[in-house]
C-alpha cells in the first residue's frame, strides 16, 4: 500500500501525547482529585507519546528500507 | 443528571482526532482509481492492519456501551460473548473458510453464494444484509447522538449530522482502505482511551480482590450465590442460578455455536476486511490476529461495568435510576468517564467513545456500498457497465447508505440493552446462514434450491418460534408472543434469543439437506472447484514459517482462551 498506516498513527499519538503531558504539567493539581490524586494527564500523556514515537520510528525505518533495496 | 463539562484541552484532542480521520481519507483519495481499490482496497492490506480493522469494525455501539452494560448487569459471564461467542468462530473462519472466500476471488459474501449456489440465494442474502447494515449503522448513530445529548448536553441532530458527515467524507474519499486505516487508528485510540479508566477504577475498588469482595455483595443482594458476578461458568448449571438467566447448553449451542459462527463466519462486514488482505496466507491470518485483542477486550469493556456496579452499593451509585426503577446500565461506561477522568484524559476517553461508534458505522457503510454496487446494482439493475461507472456508483451508494442510516437513527430503540436487540435481529437472519455456508463449503451435494429454501425456512422458523414464546415478565409484542399463543416462557430474553437461534439453525440445516437430496445439482465439479472443500486442492504451506501458519496460530489462540476460561471459571 502507498501509505503506511503507522505514519499517521505515530503522528497522531505523538501529538496527543505531547498535548496531554504538556497539559498535565501546567494544570492545577485540584483537578486530579477525581483521578485518585494522580496526575493522569502527565503519565498517560507520556505513554501515548512513547507509543506514537515507536510507531513513527517503525514507519520511517520501513520507508528507508523500501527506498534502498 | 448534570452534564459533563469539557475544557479547551478536551476539544483540542477531539479536533486532532477528527483532523487525522479526515486527513487519512484525503491522502488516500489519490490511490483510488478502480472499483476494486474502492471496495476491496486493491487486495493489498498487510495481515496485521486488516486484522485490527477486522476487530475494530465490530467494535461498534453494541460493544463498548452494550458490553459495559452487560458487565454491570451480568458480571463476568458477559465474557462468554468473547471467549465462547467469538474466538472459536474467528479461528474457524481463518483456518477453514477463508480459503474459499479468498481463493474463489468472490468480491463479497453474497457473491460467494452466487458462485457456489445460484442467483436467488445471493439475492436473498444481499438484500437482507444490506438492510441489516443500514439498521446497524443507524443504531450506532442513534446511540452516539443520544449519549452525547445525555452526558454532554449536545444537540441530538447536530451529533447525527456531524458523525454522519465525518464518516461520509472519509469513506467517500478513500473507500475501504480509508475505513480500514481509520479502524486501526480507532482500535488504538479505544485501547488508549479506556485503559486508564479501567486502571483507575480497579485501583479505586481495591484491585481485583477488592472488586470480587464488592461484587459478592452485589450477587447476594440480587439473590444469587456470592460468586455469581465473578465466575463465568460456575453457575451455568441452571438458568435460575445466574443473572443472565441461561443454562450451559443454550449458551454453548445458541451463542457459542449458532450466533457466533453465524456472525463471524458469514457477515460480510468483517469478512470484507480479510478479503482485502494482500495474499491468501495473510487473509487466513486476519481473523486469527484479530482474535488476540478480542480475547483481551473483556478487560477493557466488561470490567468498567463490573466496577460501576460494585461502586453502586458503596457510594449510593454512579448509575442514574431509570423510569422502571432499575439502574440505566447503558450509562456504565460514560458515567465512569465522567467520574474518574479529569479534563484532558476525559477528552481522550470521549474521543475513544466516539471512535468506537464511528468505526461501527463506517464498517457497515463500506459493507453496504460494496454489496449494493456488486451484488444488487451490477447484478440486477445494470450489468456490464464500465469499471468507472461502478466506482461512481460506489461513491453514490456511500452517500445514500449514510442518508438511510440517518433515517434509521431516528427510529427509536425499545430495549434497555442494545445488545439484546442486535441479537434478536441476528437470530432471525444470521442464525440459519451458517448452516448454509457449512453445508455449501463442506458438502458438494448441496444445491441452490436447497440453500435458498433452507435459508427461508430457517428464518421463518426463527420468526415463528419467537412469536410463540416470551421471556419471563414480558408482555406479548416486539419481545415475542406476537402469534397469539405463548407456548413457553423463558427465564430471560437472552435464553429466548439463544433458543431462537438454535431452532433457526437446525431448521435450515435439515431443510437444506432434505431439499438438496430431492433436487438436482446443477453445478458441475469444475464450477465448484475452489468453492467446496472436497474439490479444492489442499493449501501447501512449506514456504511459510510455522508461527505464521493459520492452524498453528489458531491452536495458540484457542489454548490461551481456554486458560482465560479456567482462570475465571
Amino acid at each position: 500500500m502507498n501509505l503506511d498506516v503507522r505514519l499517521p498513527m505515530g503522528l497522531m499519538f505523538t501529538l496527543l501525547g505531547a498535548l496531554l503531558s504538556g497539559y498535565g504539567l501546567v494544570s492545577p493539581s485540584s483537578i486530579y482529585e477525581r483521578s485518585l490524586g494522580i496526575d493522569v494527564n502527565l503519565w498517560w500523556g507520556l505513554v501515548l507519546l512513547a507509543f506514537g514515537l515507536v510507531m513513527l520510528t517503525l514507519a520511517l525505518r520501513a520507508r528507508r528500507k523500501r527506498k534502498t533495496p | 443528571m448534570p452534564h459533563i463539562h469539557l475544557g479547551a484541552i478536551d476539544y483540542a484532542i477531539l479536533i486532532v482526532y477528527f483532523a487525522f480521520v479526515l486527513g487519512i481519507g484525503w491522502v488516500l483519495r489519490r490511490f483510488v482509481t478502480s472499483s476494486e481499490d474502492f471496495f476491496l482496497s486493491g487486495r493489498a492490506i498487510p495481515a496485521w492492519v486488516a486484522g485490527l480493522a477486522f476487530v475494530s469494525a465490530n467494535l461498534g455501539a453494541q460493544e463498548v456501551i452494550g458490553m459495559g452494560a452487560s458487565g454491570a448487569k451480568y458480571g463476568i459471564m458477559t465474557s462468554h460473548f468473547y471467549w465462547l461467542g467469538a474466538i472459536p468462530a474467528m479461528v474457524f473462519v481463518g483456518v477453514f473458510m477463508m480459503p474459499f472466500y479468498y481463493g474463489s476471488k468472490a468480491r463479497s459474501v453474497p457473491e460467494y453464494l452466487k458462485l457456489r449456489f445460484d442467483e436467488k440465494t445471493r439475492g436473498f442474502n444481499a438484500l437482507t444484509f444490506a438492510v441489516m447494515t443500514i439498521f446497524s449503522s443507524g443504531i450506532s448513530m442513534y446511540a452516539l447522538a443520544s449519549l452525547l445529548e445525555l452526558i454532554l448536553g449536545w444537540n441530538f441532530n447536530t451529533s447525527v449530522v456531524l458523525s454522519a458527515l465525518i464518516v461520509l467524507v472519509y469513506i467517500f474519499l478513500g473507500g475501504l482502505t480509508s475505513a480500514i486505516y481509520n479502524e486501526v487508528l480507532q482500535f488504538f485510540l479505544i485501547v488508549m482511551g479506556f485503559l486508564p479508566l479501567v486502571l483507575l477504577g480497579l485501583r479505586d475498588v481495591g484491585g481485583w480482590h477488592g472488586l470480587v469482595a464488592k461484587l459478592n455483595d452485589v450477587s447476594t443482594n440480587a439473590g444469587f450465590a456470592a460468586g455469581a458476578w465473578t465466575h463465568s461458568w460456575k453457575y451455568l448449571g441452571s438458568a435460575s442460578a445466574n443473572p443472565m438467566g441461561v443454562e450451559w447448553f443454550s449458551l454453548a449451542m445458541g451463542l457459542g455455536f449458532v450466533l457466533s459462527f453465524g456472525y463471524w463466519c458469514t457477515d460480510f462486514l468483517v469478512i470484507q476486511r480479510a478479503m482485502a488482505a494482500e495474499s491468501m496466507p495473510a487473509a487466513r491470518r486476519v481473523p486469527i490476529i484479530a482474535a488476540v485483542p478480542k480475547m483481551l477486550f473483556p478487560a477493557l469493556v466488561i470490567l468498567p461495568g463490573m466496577i460501576v456496579i460494585a461502586l453502586q452499593t458503596k457510594t449510593g451509585g454512579l448509575l442514574p435510576i431509570g423510569r422502571d426503577g432499575t439502574p440505566d446500565y447503558n450509562l456504565a461506561v460514560p458515567m465512569m468517564l465522567g467520574h474518574y477522568l479529569p479534563s484532558g484524559l476525559l477528552g481522550l476517553g470521549l474521543t475513544a467513545l466516539m471512535a468506537s461508534f464511528m468505526s461501527g458505522m463506517a464498517g457497515n457503510v463500506t459493507a453496504f456500498n460494496t454489496v449494493w454496487t456488486y451484488d444488487l446494482y451490477q447484478s440486477y439493475i445494470r450489468p456490464g457497465a464500465s469499471d468507472r461507472h461502478y466506482l461512481r456508483m460506489g461513491h453514490a451508494a456511500t452517500v445514500v447508505g449514510i442518508l438511510l442510516s440517518m433515517a434509521a437513527a431516528y427510529a427509536t430503540t425499545r430495549f434497555n440493552n442494545i445488545m439484546d436487540m442486535l441479537q434478536l435481529v441476528f437470530a432471525f437472519v444470521n442464525a440459519p446462514l451458517f448452516a448454509t455456508f457449512l453445508l455449501g463449503m463442506f458438502w458438494r451435494r448441496t444445491t441452490g434450491h436447497g440453500a435458498f429454501w433452507g435459508l427461508l425456512i430457517g428464518t421463518a422458523a426463527a420468526a415463528i418460534h419467537d412469536g410463540l414464546v416470551l421471556p419471563m415478565g414480558a408482555v406479548a409484542g416486539i419481545k415475542g408472543g406476537y402469534l397469539g399463543a405463548v407456548l413457553h416462557v423463558y427465564p430471560s430474553e437472552m435464553a429466548q434469543n439463544f433458543w431462537t437461534a438454535i431452532i433457526a439453525w437446525s431448521a435450515c440445516f435439515l431443510a437444506t439437506i432434505l431439499i438438496s437430496l430431492a433436487t438436482r445439482q446443477r453445478k458441475s465439479d469444475e464450477e465448484l472447484g475452489g468453492l467446496v472443500y472436497a474439490l479444492t486442492p489442499r493449501i501447501v504451506e512449506h514456504d511459510v514459517v510455522w508461527y505464521k501458519r493459520p492452524a498453528a496460530l489458531g491452536v495458540m489462540v484457542l489454548a490461551l482462551t481456554a486458560v482465560l476460561n479456567i482462570i475465571f471459571w
